[in-house]
């Protein structure tokens, strides 16, 4: 596009960039969150804490939730019982109930789901209705308010420009190792590009990693022109080569009684040299056809893929062992896959994998602000005459305050939600989800109307408020708040973990606000490209 | 052609772009249906090879759409490539056709 190559790679990572930052920044952000799902559900779910810690065997638990299962659903057609596990510590069951009589033909039955207690099988008294973490989890690539295959292929469409924007960044740097060591403070432009050059570098092979391993999730959508080739577009039989799972045949209509659970359960889990197994299907229960699948817990290694065995439902015999020899490609594929999800992490390694995906966060953010930057320089003389910034620049700066200064509110927004909505209240998980969207909503319109110093700073106060105020509300809204979580050592640690880090984040907001007022009543000419420095600042510190 | 500058630069940017976003994609996805076919390995693991292969062989068809000269050597650059590749793959499945 431009003379000479490395000019080129520069226009094209400027734009690649720019034009998909904002979605780029929300999924990158959700994306983040998502690394700690488990404990997020189980902050909002405040009612599950003290129970954290009641120790129970896998055999107790599956067969507390095989009694409630017969006595709560013998119809279903198919049970499924999610064992408790090292970070997600609740006991739940679910269960497809068949469809009405005289419901049409393909009908799909209704999944129920519970939590229940691992010693007596009774549903859970009073545990708030949410989405938790799976609500940040979907976001981050089923977006929200749109059928979640549109979204994917526009998640999609803005991982592949991210790439690019990745490798032809590299391509135009040529002092990648020295620029890491860069930082020109109250620069402007010059301090923008150090910026986002050190949180770019500092963790290049994680952004290269999560953006390719990203597309890798769901490529068998985005790419199904080798399975249109080698398979003739039969996807079904490609899909059973892959990813050989519970063969769920057509139930016999005649009832039997179901095999005992434990005996499979102690079979399946000596057949993984002791890994305990986390989740069993049982399909068709009752029926002459029953099949009952076993899955194994996710070990610490990079695979995401885990074996799982098969047994039939009536006589317990073994019927396959799946996934115990998973073919080069494939295993280089969950792999890559594995990696994009970070189950494998332990503690330490997850806290890193959150660092990373924030210092992603800030470069996407530091990216956005420095093309702002620079283009209001190219109007300097053009401000100084009077006159006003184009209709991209200031769409630009306005879209920059409502995604990096505005998502930080909504997040903070879907917490306070869990607190503050009655516990009972009906359809509670999407009343919170409302609020997410309503506090971005408002965040990004005043944006649109008031796109200045003013405005980011408003918002950045909002935003460290908002999250700074998550643990205090926590003192009057649950009895497990830092006092007790930290103070008094009672734990659960995942609870404490989670309020000290939005207090963190809480304070980053705040100090990159605070800078803001002070530069603000300093005398100094440069007066509009200011917000966007402090505001990095936080983003640094955030990351 | 008599076209003003600012016009021009922007018709070939819009040229580019699609170069680069349906004519990657295309070479991407006849890469990867070839790529299926070809591979020494059992199908699905042809498959899944060629389909991870297949993100690397787009980013580089963008960089090159974006690096090349002219907005010409750009589009050849494309199409060229997915010509023999697309050549290849009817050539493959025709002997597969005939073969069973």
């Amino acid at each position: 596009m431009r003379e000479g190559f490395r000019q080129s790679m520069a226009w094209l990572h400027t734009w690649s960039g720019l034009l998909v930052c904002w979605v780029l920044f929300l999924v990158f952000c959700a994306g983040t969150a998502s690394y700690f799902r488990e404990e997020i559900t189980l902050w909002m779910k405040p009612e599950l804490h003290a129970s954290h810690s009641a120790p129970i065997t896998n055999a107790q638990a599956a067969q507390t939730a095989l009694t409630a299962l017969q006595s709560k659903a013998p119809d279903a057609s198919r049970w499924f019982i999610t064992l408790p596990a090292e970070r997600s510590t609740a006991l739940r069951i679910g269960w497809i109930s068949p469809p009405p009589k005289d419901a049409p033909p393909k009908t799909r039955g209704k999944f129920t789901s519970q939590i229940i207690d691992p010693l007596t099988g009774e549903k859970m008294p009073d545990v708030r209705e949410t989405r938790g973490g799976e609500f940040l989890y979907r976001l981050h690539f089923d977006l929200h308010y749109m059928p979640p295959l549109w979204a994917r292929w526009i998640v999609g469409f803005c991982a592949m420009f991210m790439l690019v924007a990745i490798v032809s960044g590299v391509i135009t740097h040529k002092r990648i190792f020295k620029d890491f060591f860069t930082f020109r403070p109250k620069k402007g432009q010059r301090s923008w590009l150090d910026a986002h050059n050190a949180t770019a570098v500092l963790a290049l092979p994680y952004h290269l990693m999560i953006t390719y391993t990203g597309l890798v999730t769901l490529m068998f959508m985005y790419m199904p022109w080798g399975i249109q080739t080698a398979y003739k577009g039969n996807q079904e039989s490609f899909f059973a080569d892959v990813f050989p799972s519970a063969k769920n045949g057509k139930p016999a209509g005649k009832p039997m009684p179901l095999t005992p659970l434990q005996p499979l359960l102690a079979q399946a889990e000596q057949r993984w040299h002791g890994i305990p197994a986390v989740g069993i299907t049982i399909n068709h229960p009752g029926d002459a056809n029953a099949t009952i699948q076993i899955r194994r817990q996710e070990e610490k290694g990079l695979n995401y893929i885990q074996p799982s065995v098969q047994f039939n439902g009536v006589t317990g015999a073994l019927v396959s062992a799946d996934n115990e020899d998973i073919g080069g490609a494939n295993a280089t594929r969950g792999v890559l896959y594995g990696l994009h999800i970070g189950h494998f992490a332990n503690p330490l390694l997850r806290v890193l994998f959150f660092l990373c995906g924030l210092s992603g966060c800030a470069m996407v953010a530091t990216g956005a602000l420095l093309w702002a930057v620079k283009t209001r320089q190219g109007y300097a003389k053009k401000l100084a005459a009077g006159g006003r910034v184009g209709f991209g620049l200031r769409l630009v700066e306005a879209l920059n305050i409502g995604a990096i200064a505005g998502l930080p509110i909504a997040f903070a927004a879907y917490f306070w939600a869990n607190r503050l909505l009655p516990v009972a209240m009906p359809k509670r998980p999407d009343a919170e989800i409302s609020w997410f969207f309503i506090a971005w909503g408002v965040a990004a319109v005043l944006a649109q109307i008031r796109p200045d110093r003013r405005m980011w700073q408003w918002q950045l106060w909002a935003g460290a408020l908002l999250f700074m105020g998550i643990p205090v509300l926590n003192v009057f809204t649950t009895s497990s708040h830092l006092g007790v979580t930290l103070f008094m050592a009672q734990g659960p640690w995942s609870v404490a973990g989670f309020d000290l880090t939005v207090l963190a984040l809480g304070i980053a907001l705040a100090l990159a606000a605070w800078h803001l007022g002070r530069k603000k009543k300093a005398p100094k000419k440069a007066g509009k490209q200011h917000p966007q420095e402090t505001s990095e600042a936080g983003l640094q510190e955030a990351a | 052609m008599n076209l003003n500058p600012a016009l021009r630069y922007r018709l070939a940017v819009a040229s580019r772009a699609l170069a680069a976003i349906g004519g990657g994609y295309a070479l991407s996805a006849v890469a990867a249906a070839l790529l299926a076919l070809v591979l020494p390995m059992q199908p699905a693991e042809a498959v899944i090879t060629a389909t991870l292969l297949s993100f690397i062989v787009f980013c580089c068809a963008v960089l090159w759409v974006f690096a090349a000269r002219t907005a010409w050597r750009a589009w050849g650059g494309i199409v060229a490539p997915g010509v023999v590749l697309g050549a290849g793959l009817l050539i493959v499945t025709m002997m597969q056709r005939s073969a069973s």
